[in-house]
């Protein structure tokens, strides 16, 4: 995506300077990030490097020491606890190891995040066309009544990822989605992050170790050095870096 | 640790506790409310304790029975025995006992739940999907703890009674109704009513330290069995602590 496409583009979250200490450990040390419309954004860096962390501080797990935070032209940092859970209907996230709340079946999973925000789909009476709608995107209509524990690693992230998109959210994170997957489910799952965005129409941050999942579904890359962006790009430009650091990524 | 810095740890707990306890009622009166998921924890709480507070209490009937006779045959007062039995049992062995096994089940149970859920990310996804894990997973459970808990002791002390009238039918020969007839004769409100309500404070305070031990867990899977651990142990020493007070505040009002 060039300059003049993003400048075209809507501006969707901006995090400007952003800081976060945990005693003397710097985790982020001014870290920006522009992410807009319709776009997949990569972030890339070592462990440690203040990824995760990040990540938090963008859905209000966690909050920085200082900076900005704006996500849909909302600073997340002033609002109220309503406000942000409001504004967390927006904002879709996919953790690292599914978090599906082991004690509820598929269906209850996916009932779950609609049983405060209804009111985003008209006071939704029965949610049961919309939980088979969402897992059918993800092609997992079948696994409705089965427990977490009766899943494989790649459906729980398939389920993991309806549950995040049944509040038809604008932006959705996905931290680490490959990770401990065998490569043809990581290739499976990728192909489904595709498919959900051009379904749903969203926009991406993907935070992730894996090169060709950053190959294939980046437009825009981020390298996280020491808390810091410290190179963007496309994964073209990144790959045919001179720089050692950047190049270390793609070994 | 040094001395100071143990200390300093315990103070802290406290502190961290009672802040817990502060956010428990300021969530239980905000809308909106989980009535569904109360129910749910109350069935769960109360099922899961029931077997157990059976045993617990029909052995505590058993033993103190068996245990008191022979003195009592010596001054020739068995026929006091079912009024001491059932004050014992009624004012203090039935609530305690009864408590400490509840402390025991479900504290660790709570501890480790919440634990596991915290460490595998599940209470973050609840609160990244605008929903208040606090609310649905702290408020139902403390609340459920706090309201099974008096009817498992009022029903553990039944087993208890029943307990120390077969123990008497054997070994005295003494009918139902005649041993029944005497255990009522001999307990009064001032024994029932500051005993029932106790329960429900022991009740909350398991809830609560099994809830607050597990939301914070941190470390891992060591964390959840430490966090289940310290949840009986934290609890079961507040269970003395209250029933001390208890005892103290009862003396104030009642007749002991």
């Amino acid at each position: 995506m060039t300059i003049i496409e993003n400048i075209q583009k809507k501006l969707i979250l901006k995090i400007k300077d952003l800081r976060k200490s945990f005693g003397d450990n710097h985790v982020l040390n001014g870290f920006n990030l522009e992410l807009f419309e319709g776009e997949n954004l990569v972030i890339m860096g070592k462990s440690g490097s203040g990824k995760s962390v990040m990540i938090k501080c963008l859905v209000g797990l966690m909050e920085p020491d200082s900076g900005s935070i704006h996500v849909m032209g909302k600073n997340l940092l002033n609002l109220n606890q309503l406000e942000l859970d409001a504004l967390r209907t927006n904002i879709g996230f996919l953790f690292q190891g599914s978090a599906l709340y082991d004690s509820m079946t598929v269906r209850e999973n996916l009932e779950f995040p609609l049983r405060r925000h209804k009111n985003k789909f008209g006071n939704l009476k029965d949610t049961t066309p919309l939980v088979e709608e969402t897992l059918n995107s993800v092609g997992l209509l079948k696994a409705i009544d089965l427990m977490p524990s009766q899943l494989s690693g790649g459906m729980k992230r398939r389920i993991a990822l309806a549950r995040t998109l049944i509040l038809k959210p604008k932006i959705i994170l996905y931290d680490e989605p490959t990770s401990g997957l065998d490569p043809i489910t990581s290739k499976e799952i990728i192909e489904l992050m595709r498919h959900v965005q051009k379904q749903y129409k969203t926009s991406s941050l993907i935070i992730t170790h894996d090169v060709d999942c950053a190959r294939v579904i980046s437009e825009r890359m981020i390298l996280l050095v020491d808390g810091i962006n410290y190179a963007e790009g496309s994964f073209k430009e990144l790959e045919a870096s001179e720089d050692d650091k950047i190049r270390a990524f793609f070994k | 640790m040094a001395k100071s810095s143990l200390i300093k740890c315990f103070f802290i707990e406290i502190g961290e506790l009672t802040y817990f306890a502060l956010r428990f009622f300021r969530e239980l009166f905000s809308k909106p409310f989980e009535f569904k998921a109360l129910i749910r924890q109350c069935y769960s709480i109360g099922n899961k304790s029931l077997l157990l507070v059976s045993v617990t209490g029909f052995i505590i009937g058993l033993v103190i029975t068996l245990q008191t006779r022979p003195t009592l045959e010596e001054f020739g007062a068995e026929s006091w025995m079912p009024s001491m039995v059932s004050i014992s049992i009624i004012r203090e062995i039935g609530p305690v006992i009864i408590a400490l096994t509840f402390a025991g089940r479900i504290a660790s149970g709570i501890g480790a739940e919440l634990g596991s859920m915290r460490v595998t990310e599940q209470i973050d996804a609840m609160e990244v999907s605008g929903t208040n894990p606090f609310k649905f997973l702290v408020v139902t459970r403390v609340l459920a703890a706090t309201l099974t808990l008096p009817i498992l002791v009022i029903f553990g002390d039944a087993i208890a009674l029943y307990g120390s009238y077969l123990v008497e039918n054997i070994k005295g020969d003494v009918s139902f109704q005649l041993y029944f007839n005497k255990v009522f004769n001999s307990i009064a409100f001032g024994d029932i009513i500051p005993a029932t309500i106790k329960t429900f404070f022991f009740g909350f305070a398991i809830g609560l330290v099994g809830c607050y031990k597990g939301y914070y867990c941190e470390k891992g899977t060591v964390g959840v069995g430490a966090a289940a651990n310290s949840a009986v142990v934290f609890s079961s020493m507040l269970l003395f602590v209250l029933d001390f007070i208890a005892v103290f505040i009862t003396d104030l009002f009642f007749e002991i």
